[in-house]
């Protein structure tokens, strides 16, 4: 048996608060990496993955410090050394690839200068064999003119390519071993399987060693060979990518599983509600063209984002609108909230058009359909208790005051599955999952007919989205509510919704109903959608077409274009 | 309900720099209420034969320029200074605040307008703003504290009215919006509530901006009028004393920087939130 | 995209302008919150009513605000500051001499500010949280806290009284030699260098301690570079923006710090002139003196946020 690469054993890391207490946020943890072997450490936010896999650097981040335990890199100890030793080792045996690369490139330099820094600060190599291994690099993670690319700046590539140019930035200084931290979790899916499989390539090539920082199991699955299971600061368990996925042992690997499978879709659209339909949709927005900016001659917005879309809302159904980022899909929940006045077009309520702009709308119809935003912290005022940010809408719309509001919010909290508990707490002490239903609970308040939600489920942990799911489903049932449900996520929107809108750019794709998912799509654009959606299952990377991303999102290809013309 | 208001459950906990500060605060304010009362001398009386005289058991702070006693002095100097200043600070905050926070709210072409007019006020020098006004209108006690309002209210629109703005953009706000809220409401119940801390601060540094510069104007001769003396008005009353290093100069000087170090001390050791690890 | 920075910079300087307009109101503003009749003032109770009538023919005074308004800005612009109510001389001639000492003490106090700032805040940001950065900071905050004619008097009394190196309040006007330059200068160089550089650590600081926090530094760190390397590669260059706008926004402090300095050490600059034409309510030497201020002012912050444009990574092709 080979000599593991990296052997980390008994790591503490302490954390010191603003109030001076310390606190351990890592808790004795003890793994080891082979020669080029990946390992995947997977945990929710704040299970301390990064701060794990940072320490193969020797690095804590500012507050935190490694208190104890030892972190071997080959045969040293990093723990032990000299800030000066350390620095000796990063960028040449041990290399980072960054979460956010837009962040990660320094604004004011070339690409190509930030990518062979490593060589430049360790002096590896005459400037000019620098500039050909990176060019080297480029080509080899099928980045579009690997000659020029780097003359450019960050600001002017795209996501993805600046993600594929900081693996590059890692793999310069020819490392021993790479930390991968949640490199694809600010991507869009189609965009993710071009990053993943440029990854893997280079690192099967190079026969690196590497550690994965990840919350998706899915993506792990395609590139890791061994999976560590964290949570709060502890392992729970770990084992090779196969026995994790098929064998799980620790229930709490279980319940992350668990919540991967997609729940099955039930229509609630029962006969009992067949009356209704011949009311017509209870919502329906039609040939909305909306955007910011000042207006211009044309009576439109100078930055459109919203062409020609309509859609209807069936009483009793849900109606799902699925898309990238910049697809319009939030921009559409405001323009039916009335926070984005429309230029074009109409939406109507009921069969009764509404005003554009929610202050020239009646009281009665703000009520009847409430808005639920993505992130619970910043939906939530940080300074109300949730008594006052659940009894306002009381107040505001049925006028209740003093202990019936109270009693009415406690009934609130309590369809939410939240203890009365938490009626004078502050949003700050509540968790994300608290704070999503919390959120939820105020939009109830009002006894709406419709809820918008906005990417809800997208900022929390998996096991916690699966269980908000669940309660939107049951108050579906309880209450008779209809949701626009937004999300970039097919699974969230295939478990809930009767039909959904595929959107691309600010326009409509293409309309399908739950049974046609994913299959049924016909649109090439909704086709790449689905298909880019990472499954559980090891082969699923490696079993995808080749031409997959000839399919095309034309936002990276506008980019592309623009390079070539600015180079 | 207690709980959540009491500082441990908040992290917070004030260290003893803070606290330093916070009592010599607190004795200045004590001071400017009711010192006069334990002042040894009438402040006008001339006690000593000779003038800038040193500190003595008699005269604790020694004698000024016409040999009147500098320690009574500073006591009645510490009403001007304190109240002129806090006076002129809770009108320019108040303006300030109101105003920024509803352009923020209303955003078009009211937060455009005020906010270029205030912008321009700012890009005039506080003592150039001073010294041109005092030549026009003169100088009275309520036409200083107009005058110092006039010149901090600018800085605090501004400071309220980027708050204002970055709440404005929360979701809460939009959610508030989306339910009918009118603007009233969100300025004073979703905004106001989440800027109070920042504008308390805020209200503290400006606080010490218009003391320092009272001082000044007092100083040039153009603040505070004789009989009636601030502090910047003793120091400039006793400059002729500094060759001698006369505690009538010193004195009054030591007593402004208490009273200002301490209340940027007490600001920059103010509790912050915790955040624990991201 | 690079059609970007010029469009920038003239609706910046738009901005400059409009600035200056409504400045220049405010200014012209002043003199009608005087309170009874200017004339009145400038003749005493004693004029007799042909007297006042004449001169306020003579200062357009029956002319409506909005035109003495449009008649004064006009006259600025051509370089007309108007005429002394005190001595009927051409302000101008006045300002003239005394604005070039006033910039001779502010040429000087630049000079060994802003090196002598720059480094401590960027040294400080660098070293956050050590001893040094620590002693560094306490002093800057003692000094930003205090009035400028704080600082006065304690540097007369470290060098004057103490020391003996420098005289203490005397001032010659014969600045001739070398020698009697020196001395002249060096107390209100001194004591305006103390406030400038304060003001300047404290922004240079924070800009720098924002830059240091950017995700780019932390990765420049995780390549292996040397914190030096660090701060001049990585976060230098991107806080040049903040730091020039540092670097204005204290020289507009010297302008306070020089009407104090002027004063308490009889310096025959123009901001001496000023304070002691308000005891004399000379307005229109108050107010064009308090103009050319503010377009110095002005001046340097503009120039400081076009320095911002043009050195924003973002704008460049």
């Amino acid at each position: 048996m080979t000599k593991p690469l990296v052997d980390i054993s008994n790591l503490t890391v302490g954390a010191e608060t603003d109030s001076g207490r310390r606190v351990k946020i890592i808790k004795g943890v003890s793994f080891t990496v082979d020669p080029g072997e990946i390992v995947a450490l997977i945990g929710e936010s704040g299970s301390g993955k990064t701060t794990i896999a940072l320490t193969l650097m020797g690095y804590a981040r500012p507050g935190c410090s490694i208190t104890g335990g030892k972190v071997c890199v080959g045969e040293r100890d990093v723990v032990s050394m000299s800030e000066k030793d350390r620095q000796k080792l990063r960028g040449t045996d041990v290399a980072y690839v960054p979460q956010s690369a837009a962040a990660a490139f320094d604004p004011s330099q070339r690409l190509i200068d930030q990518v062979i820094e490593v060589s430049d600060i360790h002096k590896l190599m005459p400037r000019s064999e620098a500039r050909a291994k990176a060019v080297d690099l480029f080509r080899a993670l099928a980045l579009p003119d690997p000659e020029h690319i780097g003359d450019g700046y960050p600001h002017q590539v795209s996501g993805g390519q600046l993600q594929r140019l900081s693996a590059a930035m890692a793999l310069i200084g020819g490392p021993q071993v790479v930390i991968f931290d949640e490199p694809t979790t600010a991507l869009d899916v189609t965009t993710q399987i071009e990053v993943l499989r440029a990854f893997k390539s280079v690192m099967r090539k190079g026969g690196m060693a590497g550690v994965y920082v990840s919350h998706d199991l899915a993506v792990v699955a395609q590139i890791a060979d061994r999976i560590i299971v964290l949570k709060d600061g502890v392992i729970q368990e770990q084992g090779t990518t196969e026995e994790i996925l098929h064998n799980a042992q620790h229930p709490y690997t279980r319940e992350l599983l668990s919540a991967f499978q997609p729940a099955v879709f039930a229509s609630l659209d029962s006969t009992a509600k067949k009356d209704d339909r011949k009311k017509g949709p209870v919502l329906e927005v039609s040939n909305i063209y909306a955007g910011y900016g000042s207006t211009g001659r044309d009576g439109l917005p100078s930055a459109l984002v919203l062409k020609d879309v309509s859609c209807k809302l069936e009483r009793g159904q849900n109606l799902g609108v699925i898309g990238e980022s910049g697809s319009g899909k939030s921009t559409l929940a405001r323009v039916m909230a009335g926070l984005l006045p429309h230029a074009r077009g109409w939406v109507s309520f009921d069969g009764r058009e509404l005003a554009p702009q929610a202050n020239a709308r009646s009281k009665e119809e703000l009520r009847r359909m409430q808005i639920v935003f993505q992130l619970a912290d910043t939906a939530l005022n940080p300074s109300r208790s949730i008594a006052d940010i659940v009894g306002r809408p009381l107040t505001f719309y049925h006028g209740l005051k003093g202990a019936n509001r109270e009693n009415r919010v406690i009934e609130l909290l309590d369809m939410v599955r939240l203890p009365k508990g938490l009626l004078h707490r502050l949003p700050r002490e509540l968790s994300g999952g608290q704070k999503q239903r919390v959120n939820l609970a105020r939009a109830l308040a009002a006894n709406p007919d419709v809820i918008l939600c906005d990417e809800i489920t997208s900022a929390l942990d998996t096991v916690v989205a699966a269980a908000v799911m669940d309660l939107l489903k049951d108050l579906q049932k309880e209450l008779n509510l209809s949701y626009v449900f937004i999300s970039h996520d097919l699974s969230t929107v295939r478990s809930i919704c009767d039909q959904v809108m595929v959107m691309q750019s600010g326009e409509m794709v293409e309309l399908l109903s739950n049974s046609q998912l994913p299959d049924g799509a016909r649109h090439p654009y909704s086709k790449l959608l689905f298909a880019s959606v990472p499954q559980l299952d090891t082969g699923w990377l490696d079993g995808l077409p080749e031409d997959i991303a000839g399919m095309g999102s034309p936002t990276e290809n506008a980019h592309d274009a623009r390079l070539r013309a600015n180079s | 309900m207690l709980k959540a208001f009491s500082p441990a459950s908040h992290g917070l906990h004030i260290n003893s720099t803070g606290l330093l500060a916070g009592l010599v605060i607190l004795f200045w304010v004590v001071v400017a209420i009711a010192g006069p009362a334990f002042a040894p001398y009438a402040p006008g009386d001339i006690v000593d034969f000779d003038f800038y005289g040193p500190m003595s058991a008699k005269l604790w702070l020694g004698s000024d320029y016409l040999g009147r006693d500098i320690f009574s002095r500073i006591l009645l100097g510490a009403r001007y200074t304190v109240g002129i200043s806090f006076a002129a600070v809770t009108i320019a905050c108040f303006t300030g605040v109101i105003l920024g926070m509803t352009a923020a709210a209303l955003g078009g072409w009211f937060d455009r307008i005020l906010s270029r007019l205030m912008d321009a006020l700012l890009s005039i020098p506080s003592k150039l703003f001073g010294l041109v006004m005092v030549a026009a209108i003169g100088s009275s006690i309520p036409v200083l504290i107009g005058l110092l309002a006039v010149i901090y209210a600018p800085g605090s629109y501004r400071f309220a009215r980027a708050l204002a703005v970055n709440c404005n953009t929360m979701d809460y706000i939009a959610v508030a919006r989306a339910r009918g809220e009118r603007t009233p409401y969100i300025i004073l119940d979703e905004i106001f509530p989440n800027i109070i801390g920042p504008v308390l601060a805020d209200f503290g540094l400006r606080f010490v901006f218009i003391v320092l510069l009272l001082s000044g104007l007092s100083f040039l001769g153009l603040g505070v009028q004789p009989p009636n003396a601030d502090w910047g008005s003793l120091v400039k009353e006793n400059i002729g004393g500094l060759p001698f290093a006369a505690p009538a100069v010193i004195a009054p000087c030591l007593a402004i920087a208490s009273l200002t170090i301490s209340v940027n001390l007490l600001i920059d050791n103010l509790p912050i939130k915790i955040r624990d690890r991201g | 995209m690079s059609g970007q920075i010029p469009l920038l910079v003239v609706s910046r300087l738009g901005v400059t302008f409009l600035t200056l307009l409504i400045v220049s109101f405010v200014v012209f503003g002043a003199t009608l919150l005087l309170p009874g009749d200017v004339v009145e003032i400038l003749l005493g109770q004693a004029a007799t009513p042909e007297a006042v009538a004449g001169l306020r023919e003579a200062m357009h005074l029956d002319s409506p605000a909005l035109v003495r308004y449009g008649q004064w800005l006009f006259g600025l612009l051509q370089g007309d500051l108007g005429v002394s109510y005190a001595n009927n001389m051409p302000v101008a001639d006045m300002v003239a001499g005394r604005l070039a000492n006033t910039l001779r003490l502010a040429a000087a106090t630049t000079i060994i500010a802003v090196p002598i700032a720059l480094l401590l805040g960027i040294t400080t940001a660098m070293y956050r949280g050590s001893l040094y950065d620590r002693v560094i900071t306490t002093i800057v905050v003692s000094i930003v806290s205090v009035p400028e004619f704080l600082i006065a008097t304690l540097a007369v009394l470290v060098f004057a009284v103490w020391l003996r190196w420098l005289p203490a309040l005397s001032f010659t006007t014969d600045l001739s030699s070398f020698g009697q330059l020196l001395k002249a200068f060096a107390m209100p160089v001194i004591t305006l260098s103390f406030v400038i550089a304060a003001q300047m650590i404290r922004m240079t600081r924070a800009a720098m301690i924002d830059a240091l926090n950017m995700s780019y530094v932390e990765m420049a760190i995780l390549k292996g570079a040397s914190k030096t390397r660090v701060v001049l590669r990585h976060a230098l260059p991107n806080s040049i923006g903040p730091i020039a706008n540092a670097i204005a926004l204290s020289l507009s402090y010297l302008l306070g710090g020089v009407i104090i300095v002027e004063t308490i050490f009889n310096y025959p600059g123009v901001a001496k002139l000023m304070v002691d034409s308000v005891a004399t309510r000379d307005l229109p030497l108050i107010q064009s003196c308090a103009m050319i201020f503010c377009v110095g002012f002005l001046t340097l912050t503009t120039v400081a946020d076009i320095i911002a444009i043009v050195s924003n990574p973002r704008l460049r092709t």
